[in-house]
């Protein structure tokens, strides 16, 4: 119980912090509308290779978009040498790291919940009654890539160039959950049976799984001296 | 009391500790004096459960910092030149942030108290970045207070501060001396040590050189010993 409520302390802080300067989200959005509508520039409305294209183009600019997100989970943090000041606090270092990766988790379901209207109006793409999976795939999918995005950002934190070390080590990691979360987009965007997307799914959750417990096992000794 | 216990700290084949063993009694103010690099801030860090040690342990009470970090930290406050307060959040929020963090119920009374203490109750709802470094430091003793630590560690604190804010900091040092809080105290100021603390350890490329009370402590020596190669 104790541990929730400090969990839930770091978590309201993070989204107070972000509510105050709208940095991340910002940035996350202004991103990702720009690759999707520069996408747009180059397939026709409602054309059959759209079909095809559409859950790529979705996902390279929730993964991109995330990234910057992801880059500044401890930015607030280095400021001060706050973190620190958490460090000092009686708190499991897994936990911080779970309250860290539900924030990202929060950050970036709301980017896909902006992009994802923007991104069916603009390519035509019809969803028809699959709406509660697809966003069940969006939210799965951005569970594993948050929770090794978490870990790299803390890992990149105390780099020169920790804007250029976190894709580098972030993407290669997490091809699995994208390509399963492509995957899975793609059979709905396609109206297929929802059989078939529960493979993909499965993959997906199980990637989820595997990265979410490796990550919270590893964070304490990566956020040590 | 705090024991520590042969403590060796190693970076690579730099050894920035050697052997470090003494014993700090509780509602003791003890100054820990030393040229830059001399491991003052190492040996700070490892009590603070911020760093481990490579050789040796640390006992507060009969709690041993290796096995049971968790539960030093509860006991222990920490000021150093970072003031570790988010520079975006008011007084009032980081107070209230580290109080949820150190499961404080009730809090408010305390962070009222605290405030007032030092004399940042009017300023509780200002951003921390618009506060001077004194302003800052004053409110990074007030969250470092917040969980009524039994020990204080502090850093260097006078750093960057004004004649008032030192005076103000001072105060509170000697009050806490007087409520039996035990203070390790690093700083260049050998007079502020040797006026106000009880005990002098003096660390020399990482060996703890001196460690005698005040009252026998001869300014001159010490800054011969610092002095020396």
């Amino acid at each position: 119980m104790a541990a929730f409520r400090q969990i839930f302390a770091i978590l309201r802080k993070d989204l107070l912090l972000e509510l105050r300067s709208k940095e991340v989200l910002t940035t996350m959005l202004v991103f990702a509308l720009v690759v999707v509508v520069l996408f747009n520039f180059v397939f026709d409305p409602g054309a059959e290779e759209v079909k095809v294209t559409a859950p790529g183009i979705l996902w390279v600019a929730i993964v991109f978009a995330g990234n910057l997100g992801l880059s500044r989970t401890f930015a607030r943090e280095q400021e001060n040498g706050v973190i620190q000041g958490l460090l000092l606090c009686p708190i499991d270092r897994s936990y911080l790291f779970v309250a860290k990766v539900l924030g990202n988790i929060i950050f970036i379901f709301l980017l896909e919940v902006v992009i994802l209207p923007v991104m069916i109006v603009l390519f035509d793409v019809h969803i028809g009654g699959a709406w509660p999976m697809l966003l069940l795939v969006l939210l799965l999918g951005i569970i594993g890539f948050a929770s090794v995005g978490t870990v790299f950002s803390a890992i990149s934190a105390n780099t020169k160039s920790r804007e250029v070390m976190l894709p580098i080590l972030l993407f290669p990691v997490t091809i699995p959950v994208i390509l399963s979360s492509i995957k899975s987009t793609a059979y709905l965007f396609a109206g297929r049976e929802l059989s078939e997307v529960w493979s993909w799914l499965r993959v997906l959750v199980g990637f989820d799984v595997v990265f979410f417990v490796v990550c919270f096992i590893l964070y304490e000794y990566v956020i040590e001296e | 009391m705090i024991r520590i216990e042969h403590i060796t700290k190693s970076f690579g084949y730099f050894r920035a500790l050697k052997d470090v063993h003494c014993e700090i009694n509780e509602g003791e103010f003890v100054s820990l004096l030393g040229a830059n690099g001399a491991g003052k801030t190492t040996l700070i860090r490892i009590l603070a459960t911020l760093a481990k040690p490579s050789e040796g342990d640390v006992w507060i009470g009969d709690v041993s910092l290796k096995k049971h970090p968790m539960k030093i930290r509860s006991r222990i406050g920490v000021v150093s030149h970072f003031t570790y307060l988010y520079n975006d959040l008011s007084a009032l929020e980081n107070l209230r942030f580290f109080a949820r963090m150190y499961l404080i119920a009730d809090a408010r009374p305390r962070i009222e108290a605290l405030l007032t203490d030092v004399g940042l109750a009017p300023r509780q709802h200002d951003l921390v970045r618009t506060f001077s470094r004194g302003m800052q430091q004053r409110l990074a003793l007030a969250r470092a207070l917040l969980h009524r630590p039994n020990i204080l560690l502090l850093d260097e604190p006078f750093t960057g501060l004004d004649i008032n804010a030192a005076g103000l900091l001072k105060e509170l040092l000697q009050r806490l001396v007087r409520e039996e809080v035990t203070v390790l105290l690093t700083s260049h100021d050998i007079d502020f040590a040797l006026d106000y603390s009880q005990r002098i350890l003096l660390l020399k490329n990482g060996e703890l050189t001196i460690d005698i009370p005040s009252a026998s402590a001869d300014k001159n020596d010490i800054l011969r010993i610092l002095g020396d190669k």
